[in-house]
């Protein structure tokens, strides 16, 4: 799909220059190593700083580690009782807030996503401690409840005052006999909700999956990580996956269950969408268990289809591949036909998206399908490899708040380690061109000159908008109104304002339509009253 | 069913809260700020927090809203917040310039005890803070009290940061809004322009929190209560403190400083609690009450009176804060309703003790509870059902549920507007609050009654 690109970009480096301008000298020099020009498709990233520290005043657009972890990983699961441990606002806030959708349809299903549980500790709490609380809160939901899992969710002041989460986690396990688990995500850890991701997923590897052996029956058996299901994507990927004859072992964590992760490691191939927030499950999965990742996208038809096509291929199945091109064949026609009707009204426009640790990256293939241009784009939360690609992995130095999140040393499971694909199966497919554990990053795919800055924050998104007069901006709901306020659209990413699904075929047809409504909207040509079109003073006669 | 897992056996609870009808001191401090012209909100801790209240305030209002933070790591919680608050101080000046930074505290800060006024005093020697601005704060521990109480502990900053007494009056009466919607704001500063007495109205987010779209985006619109108006709030005849539990401590502290009088009023919901409003205002700055208002309060009781067969005898569940719940159930009674059961997630002793004098008269039991969540709401609902729930957004999977209409009320509500244009304090508020009950109960006489029995006029 070739996107129009005539008329030239705004130079990057003014750009930058505009941008930083106003800093304190020193929050200048941090913010302008977090700010490159894109070098053009299939040409070398450069160097950027990113999982770096906020600076503090900025307004910036991150969360925190609780938010990564319970928020994001956690909380699209349904039938886990998750405590928050702590003050009441972290549980309040994290309440079904993020539109993670899911199907609890099926007769005695168990949802809990709809609850917020909290043991909304007190001055009391804090000055003498939290576990007993905690352990009585426990034994209160287990009453009530009677879950198969408990787990429990340190914010801030828990870390503190060294409440051990863990050894009450072991402790109610015993006495309640289910399996009751703790995350340290609290919220001053790591610089982002990336720190959090991390600890979500040591907890997922450490206490649930691979203990439970008895997986679905299927021929080609994934897992899809880092995949939400906000607005309900995760239903278009599942409905093309069955369409495809591909059994869905797992999705970590859209349309969950405790019981699906504990019987993930029974799949055959691990597809990851967000690599930001997932990676860490996908690579230990491969070393304790011997099965292979690569990453996937379901965001955009063209890439939707190419990505389909890559599990048929690590699957070398004919019976597969005739069907994934079946299934391909025979959604396009409806994207194709709705891309066409509404790419003239898009053609040439441009977008912005600063937004999570994929999502920007992702979208732009949605918009480059309706002939749209992104000019400038980042991430919230990601590291550099998300930027530029994993080759940079081995040159990313470990600072003080990486070095706090733990790293799980992980090793092949003496009873359910079987290799997927032997050294020769993996050259013969790398051969065929089928890449593993292969992120290549977002700048590569880039246009050239296209700004890239990492944690944009308030200061910078207002000159972005003022110097670029973009047509639609990209982000979360912290800076949904303010770019309407601006006269511009604004679509959120994180949870899609009210949309969605947007993955997949029918996700892509939904966000054509989107953002043609978006950018074709007629509210913000209202802006002008007609008075202030043509201010002319009018006068009457005296006599009138 | 969404709520599947809410038994109706109600079993007691020491340590678990299950959907709070509360949330955390911090939010109330942003809310408050917010309220000053000029101030950008500041929340001393890590940046989730800051991240989580502008989230909310945003889907509430659907308006932009800043704040800045001190984005504490690991390093900064153990050895103190002080150069990330420092730095924060710089940095926002620099790029926003703001009059004000109004910092509150979170859990984290308030643990490790961070001093955040001998912080503020060192970025004003360090020259941090330009000439002639401010930076004021208050201490709001998330494990203290509720959004209420830190909305409390704003205004009671900002009045301790910024009123002085020049020992001339000036002739005004201060007005304590309490934490209610930018349109109550506006209507509270309309009835004081009506009976013509000069008013500080503070905070007042009415302009800020439902502003224009106009094609600028201004992050300090010319509206909130301005710097000098809250400095003369101690050369003030008295203050109003509507809500006790969001306004009588700044109120408390106007008296104690500068022997301003304060008058403790309930909100101003409902016909009787604005009778009152209306009264305190008369005699607190010496003038009669206008013809206008007279007109407004006989249009309320108008409606009370011609709609009373739709409103008499039916049962209603309210969850939400204590000055609103308080105003809520006295206007209910008033109508004829049975105020059955009443949650807030606030605590303080006094609010179980007076929803039980309220309903005394009602001749049945009541359930009230203080600190309550709408967990147990919900038990109490499918123990004795209602006909009407008034809450906030949170309730709609109850009244789904249990197939009970709902008018929105409080706060947040994420899934509705109107509450940031259209008020509920004052007697039009009150007409309005009528007018949507009636709406949600005739809806549903409408849906349910039979075809012989399906009414054209109503």
């Amino acid at each position: 799909m070739t996107i129009k690109t005539e008329k030239p970009l705004l130079s990057a480096e003014a750009v930058k220059k505009d941008l930083l301008a106003k800093y304190p000298a020193k929050a200048g020099r941090r913010r302008a190593q977090q700010m490159v020009a894109a070098p053009g498709p299939g040409r070398e990233a450069p160097e950027i700083v990113s999982n770096a520290r906020t600076l503090p005043g900025v307004i910036t657009m991150r969360g925190c580690t609780y938010a990564g972890c319970k928020g994001v990983v956690l909380g699209p699961t349904r039938d886990i009782v998750n405590i928050t441990h702590g003050p009441i606002g972290c549980g309040f806030y994290s309440w079904l807030t993020r539109r993670n959708q899911t199907d609890a349809s099926a007769d005695g299903a168990e949802n809990y996503m709809t609850y917020c549980f909290s043991t909304d500790m007190q001055d009391n709490d804090i000055v003498f401690g939290g576990e007993k609380k905690l352990k009585a809160a426990i034994r209160e939901a287990c009453a009530l409840f009677k879950p198969k899992a408990v787990s429990i969710f340190a914010t801030c002041p828990v870390g503190l005052i060294g409440d051990d989460i863990h050894s009450v986690a072991r402790e109610m396990s015993e006495e309640t006999g289910i399996n009751v688990f703790g995350f340290s995500c609290e919220g001053y850890k790591g610089v982002s909700q990336s720190a959090g991701h991390h600890i979500a997923n040591n907890g997922l590897f450490k206490n649930i999956i691979g203990i439970n052996d008895n997986g679905p029956d299927g021929k080609f058996k994934i897992n899809m990580l880092g995949e939400y299901n906000i607005g309900g994507d995760a239903f278009e990927i599942e409905r093309l996956l069955e369409k495809c004859g591909i059994t869905l072992v797992a999705a970590f964590s859209g349309n969950s269950t405790y019981d699906k992760f504990a019987a993930s490691h029974t799949a055959d191939l691990n597809c990851v969408m967000c690599h930001r927030s997932i990676n860490y499950v996908a690579e230990m999965m491969d070393t304790k268990f011997g099965i292979p990742w690569c990453k996937v996208n379901f965001i955009g038809a063209a890439a939707t289809a190419k990505s389909l096509r890559k599990i048929a291929a690590y699957f070398e199945d004919a019976e597969l591949a005739k069907r994934v091109e079946e299934v391909i064949a025979a959604e396009m026609p409806s994207v194709e036909k709705v891309q066409a009707e509404v790419r003239p009204r898009c053609e040439g426009k441009t977008a912005m998206l600063f937004v999570g640790g994929s999502r920007a990256h992702h979208y732009q293939e949605l918009f480059k399908e309706i002939g749209m241009r992104c000019v400038a784009a980042g991430y919230e939360f990601a590291h550099r490899d998300d930027y530029e690609g994993r080759a940079v992995l081995p040159s990313i130095k470990v600072d003080a708040d990486s070095r706090n999140i733990e790293e799980l040393h992980v090793t092949p499971d003496p009873h359910r380690h079987q290799p997927r694909k032997s050294p020769e199966d993996k050259e013969r497919l790398a051969a065929a061109g089928f890449s593993f554990k292969d992120y290549e990053g977002m700048i590569p795919d880039m246009e050239a000159g296209a700004l890239v800055i990492d944690d944009l924050n308030e200061h910078e998104a207002g000159r972005l908008i003022a110097l670029y007069k973009p047509d639609i901006f990209c982000a979360g709901i912290k800076e949904k109104y303010g770019a309407h306020k601006r006269g511009l659209p604004m679509k959120q990413l994180h949870s899609y304002d009210s949309g969605g699904p947007y993955a997949g075929f029918a996700g892509a047809v939904n966000f054509y339509r989107e953002i043609d409504r978006l950018v074709n909207s007629n509210v913000f040509g209202l802006i002008p009253a007609p008075w202030q079109e043509s201010p002319e003073l009018y006068a009457h006669f005296a006599w009138d | 069913m969404l709520l599947r897992h809410t038994p109706k056996e109600i079993t007691g609870r020491e340590a678990l809260v299950i959907n709070p009808a509360k949330t955390c001191q911090p939010i109330g401090a942003m809310v408050a700020a917010l309220g000053i012209e000029g101030c950008l909100p500041h929340s001393h801790g890590s940046q989730g927090c800051c991240a989580y209240h502008r989230s909310t305030l945003s889907r509430h209002y659907k308006e932009p809203v800043m704040a800045a933070t001190s984005s504490f790591t690991e390093g900064a919680s153990v050895f103190g917040g002080q150069a990330n608050l420092l730095a924060a101080i710089q940095t926002i000046f620099a790029l926003y310039n703001p009059e004000v930074i109004a910092v509150h505290t979170t859990c984290l800060s308030e643990t490790i005890g961070d001093d955040v006024p001998q912080i503020a005093e060192k970025a004003r020697q360090e020259g941090k803070v330009p000439p002639g601005k401010h930076v004021i704060n208050a201490s709001t521990p998330s494990y203290v009290g509720s959004h209420v109480t830190g909305f409390s502990n704003m205004c009671l900053g900002i009045v301790k940061n910024l009123a002085v007494k020049t020992g001339k009056r000036n002739g005004k009466i201060n007005i304590i809004p309490g934490f209610t919607e930018p349109s109550d704001m506006e209507e509270i500063k309309r009835i004081c322009a009506m009976m013509k007495v000069p008013v500080i109205l503070f905070p007042d987010t009415s302009g800020v929190l439902n502003g224009p779209l106009t094609g600028k985006y201004l992050m300090f619109p010319k509206a909130g209560t301005p710097v000098e108006e809250l400095k003369a709030t101690g050369d003030s005849r008295a203050t109003l403190a509507l809500g006790e539990w969001a306004s009588a401590d700044a109120a408390k502290y106007l008296d104690s400083a500068f022997k301003v009088p304060p008058v403790i009023l309930d909100l101003p919901i409902g016909l009787s609690a604005t009778d009152r409003f209306v009264d305190a205002l008369r005699k607190a700055a010496g003038v009669t009450v206008p013809a206008s208002v007279e007109f407004e309060r006989g249009q309320l009781l108008d409606v009370m009176a011609d709609m009373h067969p739709y409103l008499y005898g039916k049962k209603v569940a309210i969850a939400g804060d204590p000055d609103q719940v308080t105003a809520l159930a006295e206007f209910f009674l008033v109508l004829g309703m049975l105020p059955v059961h009443i949650v807030t997630g606030t605590p303080g002793k006094r609010f179980e003790e007076r929803i039980h004098k309220m309903t005394g008269t009602m001749g049945r039991p009541v359930n009230v509870k203080c600190p309550g969540d709408m967990f147990l709401l919900h038990q109490w609902i499918k123990n004795e059902p209602v006909d009407l729930l008034v809450g906030n957004t949170y309730l709609k999977y109850i009244a789904r549920d249990e197939d009970i209409p709902l008018v929105r009320h409080g706060f947040p509500i994420l899934d509705r507007i109107g509450h940031s244009y259209f008020p509920t304090v004052g007697y039009k508020g009150g007409l309005r609050l009528i007018e949507k009950i009636l709406t949600a109960l005739m809806d549903r006489q409408d849906r349910d009654s039979t075809e012989t029995g399906f009414e054209l006029v109503m």
